[in-house]
């Protein structure tokens, strides 16, 4: 199992062919209180880079991009009731969705957990 | 992830009446000029706090968090700095004829010592800022927007006659402390303040300090707004936080709590295009005034007055959780386009996506229904009184 980031500060989880998608401790630390997610269905085929969930706190509202392309195999629907789970649980139970990888080499160009940690402590 | 939108006062150009500018990343970047410090700066950061950019200084946007700053605040006693705000003293011969010609209020019979809301309005009847004047004796004190004052003292200093002053006191830090708990907590710094009435200011003294503190704010809550030189600012504003009942408190939850009490937002709520009809501040335009006109505008406004503005200023209950915020477009049953959203956010003392805008007045009426379009998305809204919460200022009688 490995995590990779993207600079937009969306996290991904690989395990076998599955991709769990999130955003980062940074990002919900830069959003403050998450007050709404909205996270894609079942069998919505997303492409990387594109907007594939939104995430709004008090103060922005942010579209999450899919750092991969697939199809979703399950939006988190926890977050619908609860989103400050994303501010208390931002890498676990505040993911946002999974999906089917198409194409393992997209995830060459991405972060690992350090390389991620780095970049931030850059901005 | 993207900054789809960063609305409310903590983006620089839309405090300064901008439209966002669909810049993706928030206009974060676009630090053109170079940013003031305030009195406090160096005390926001001890404190932690997040500073932004905002009229033109760096201020705090948040400590902790706008959701527990804004709660902490309706149950205690938050302390806002708010030294951006320009405070100015008017003065000189006439000035409360002077003050006449340029905003609707009864300023001539003014009585000493009680803060007004006034409008200064420009000739075609728009809203060039909204404040509030304190009549000190002879002279006017004057708190108007931080985005605003350099171009407000410029109307008035164009505008009044020769002999009338406008003094900047630039020395001077505001500091707000709001809550049902304000009283408790600043009487034990400031002994005397709870003996001031709402909308009641006076002068006091604090280790050899004048002090000017009325009881008043923006946050619908009873509180007192401090005038400190600003020499002094950081040791009252530790005084005030060394009480357990009292925590400094950004613009992120000055914003969210004001949209609960209904109070509009210059640059947002309120500007140029809106009049004071429209936006239904008409508590501003005092009685005597009304008949006898005379101030910018007035041929306009005494018209809505009569007939009626083409468009109001309401509070929306939006459906779902999704916030729906500035910029977002009000639409009738049929599609049609009939007024837009100046302010709106997620309420933290209600739970709920709240709204304020304008609307074509034959659909400003209580529970009407209609529909809110933003980003493509479509809402279900209705019209509701404001404010969201209710006012819980102190009067007189009332313990």
């Amino acid at each position: 199992m490995t995590v990779y980031f993207t600079k937009e500060h969306e996290w991904v989880r690989v395990e076998g062919d599955t991709a769990t998608v999130g955003i980062s401790n940074h990002a919900q630390e830069q959003l403050g209180d998450i007050v709404f997610a909205e996270v894609p269905e079942a069998g919505r085929k997303v492409s990387k880079g594109q907007e594939a969930a939104v995430v709004e706190s008090v103060k922005a509202a942010s579209d999450v991009y899919a750092p991969v392309s697939g199809e979703v195999i399950e939006g988190n629907s926890a977050l619908a009731d609860d989103p400050a789970l994303i501010n208390s649980d931002p890498e676990g139970q505040g993911w946002f969705f999974k999906l089917k990888l198409d194409n393992a080499s997209e995830l060459d160009g991405l972060m690992d957990e350090n390389a991620y940690r780095d970049f931030v402590a850059s901005l | 992830m993207s900054r789809e939108v960063h609305n409310g006062p903590t983006d620089d150009t839309q405090a300064r009446g901008t439209p966002y500018s669909g810049d993706p990343e928030g206009g974060a970047r676009a630090q053109l000029q170079e940013l003031d410090k305030l009195p406090l700066d160096a005390w926001h950061r001890t404190r932690g706090g997040r500073m932004v950019p905002f009229a033109g200084y760096e201020m705090p946007v948040q400590y902790e968090g706008i959701m527990a700053e804004h709660l902490w605040t309706r149950e205690n006693a938050g302390l806002f700095d708010v030294s951006h705000m320009g405070q100015l003293l008017v003065h000189g011969q006439g000035v409360a004829a002077a003050l006449e010609t340029l905003m609707p209020g009864d300023f001539q019979a003014a009585a000493d010592m009680k803060p007004k809301y006034s409008l200064l309005l420009a000739e075609d009847g728009g809203i060039i800022d909204d404040l509030m004047a304190t009549r000190r004796g002879d002279d006017f004190y004057v708190v108007v927007n931080g985005a605003t004052k350099h171009g407000d003292i410029q109307v008035m200093q164009n505008r009044l006659p020769g002999g009338v002053v406008v003094d900047y006191m630039k020395e001077q830090a505001l500091l707000a402390l709001q809550g049902p708990k304000a009283v408790e907590v600043l009487e034990t710094v400031v002994p005397g303040v709870s003996e001031l009435g709402f909308m009641q200011g006076r002068s006091f003294h604090w280790q050899g300090r004048p002090l000017w503190i009325s009881r008043s704010g923006y946050t619908g809550e009873d509180g007192f707004e401090i005038s400190v030189p600003a020499i002094a600012a950081a040791a009252l504003a530790d005084a005030i936080c060394s009480n357990p009942l009292a925590k400094p408190i950004g613009l992120g939850a000055r914003d969210s709590l004001r949209l609960e009490a209904g109070l509009p937002l210059y640059g947002h709520d309120i500007d140029l295009d809106t009049t004071p009809v429209m936006a239904g501040l008409t508590f501003a335009i005092n009685k005597r005034r009304r008949a006898e006109g005379g101030f910018p505008g007035s041929m306009r406004i005494l018209a809505e007055l009569q007939n009626g503005a083409p468009q109001k200023r309401v509070g929306f209950e939006v459906e779902g959780r999704q916030p729906v915020r500035e910029g977002a477009l009000v639409l009738d049953g049929e599609g049609n386009e009939v007024g837009k959203i100046t302010s709106g956010g997620f309420s933290p003392s209600l739970q709920r996506p709240i709204a304020m805008g304008y609307v074509a007045s034959h659909l400003a009426d209580d529970g009407t229904a209609l529909k809110l379009e933003q980003r493509g998305k479509l809402f279900d809204a209705r019209v509701v009184p404001m404010p969201f919460v209710p006012h819980r200022y102190h009067r007189k009688g009332a313990a």
